[in-house]
């Protein structure tokens, strides 16, 4: 993945996967060292299958539904020094308060370090393709919070979807505008 | 500074619209977002397709959304497009710049761009 930004994408897509309802993505940066997490209230993963999702040499061809997007952020992450970390509560075990969290710590001064790189365009593509998730965004930086939640949103528009075109170009443009 | 007074207005505005469009038939542009397909660029690719879609005018008959993986993996970004009483059609290593032609030959031409696809 060139971007973290990619990353971020590519794990909320396992919420997606996991049937979530709510989606919460948190970016926090703070000299040197980015961290982010994203949490779901999905199916969650039994403690068998989450040992192996960590390796991609136990992902097999019959696993292949989590495959390499998790060893990929576990590679990024620990190329610049950092490290990643799942927790997961499967419904079985947790039917009221199952789901699953995945963070990440990156240094970002380390020559291997990715660049964040288009987050807003991650967020706004989560948002157009799963209109019906509840997704919550914070980045938190030195010098501001940029923030989006959907279910704001929502209250507002009423029937109108959140994947309407003039609206998912309003989120975008909202976005960019706390950035700049 | 964008205000949710500006989202109450969109939404009054699709008051309307919103019945016109059940009754149209849809047709689909799905891309391939799994791992495979963001690490090939499937992103930018995606964004292409809503805002030109959009651009285009097609905004009313052209909803543009997402899949997994569909097995194809050393040929993506992919997107497929549904078109109902058509045969589905399957683009392979696409990009912004192909998604544009697309939108302007196969969804408002009519005419598929055999080049792009894979049977």
């Amino acid at each position: 993945m060139k971007e973290l930004s990619l990353n971020i994408l590519d794990i909320a897509e396992n919420s997606v996967k996991a049937k979530a309802t709510k989606v919460e993505i948190k970016l926090e940066e703070d000299g040197e060292i980015l961290k982010f997490s994203i949490s779901d209230d999905g199916c969650g993963m039994k403690p068998d299958f989450l040992k192996r999702v960590v390796d991609p040499f136990a992902t097999t061809r019959t696993t292949r539904p989590v495959g390499l997007g998790i060893p990929f952020l576990k590679l990024a992450a620990e190329q610049t020094g950092g490290s990643m970390e799942i927790t997961s509560r499967h419904i079985e075990d947790f039917p009221d308060s199952h789901g699953t969290t995945t963070s990440a710590v990156f240094y970002k001064n380390h020559i291997d370090a990715a660049p964040l790189g288009d987050i807003v365009e991650t967020v706004v593509t989560l948002i157009q393709c799963n209109p019906d998730i509840e997704f919550s965004f914070t980045h938190v930086t030195e010098d501001r919070t940029v923030r989006l939640e959907t279910a704001e949103l929502k209250e507002v528009l009423g029937d109108v979807p959140l994947n309407n075109i003039e609206v998912i170009l309003w989120i975008k443009e909202y976005l960019v505008e706390q950035y700049n | 500074m964008k205000s949710l007074a500006e989202l109450a207005a969109i939404r009054d505005k699709m008051k309307n619209k919103v019945v016109i469009r059940e009754g149209s038939n849809e047709t689909r542009v799905v891309v391939g977002m799994a791992t495979c397909g963001i690490a090939a660029g499937a992103r930018p690719v995606l964004s292409a397709f809503v805002e030109g879609v959009n651009e285009a005018g097609l905004a009313g008959s052209v909803t543009v959304t997402q899949t997994g993986c569909i097995g194809i993996c050393q040929y993506e970004p992919v997107v497929e497009i549904y078109e109902s009483g058509k045969e589905k059609v399957t683009y392979v290593k696409m990009t912004p710049e192909k998604a544009a032609e697309v939108i302007e030959k196969h969804l408002k031409g009519g005419k598929v761009i055999e080049e792009y696809t894979i049977k």
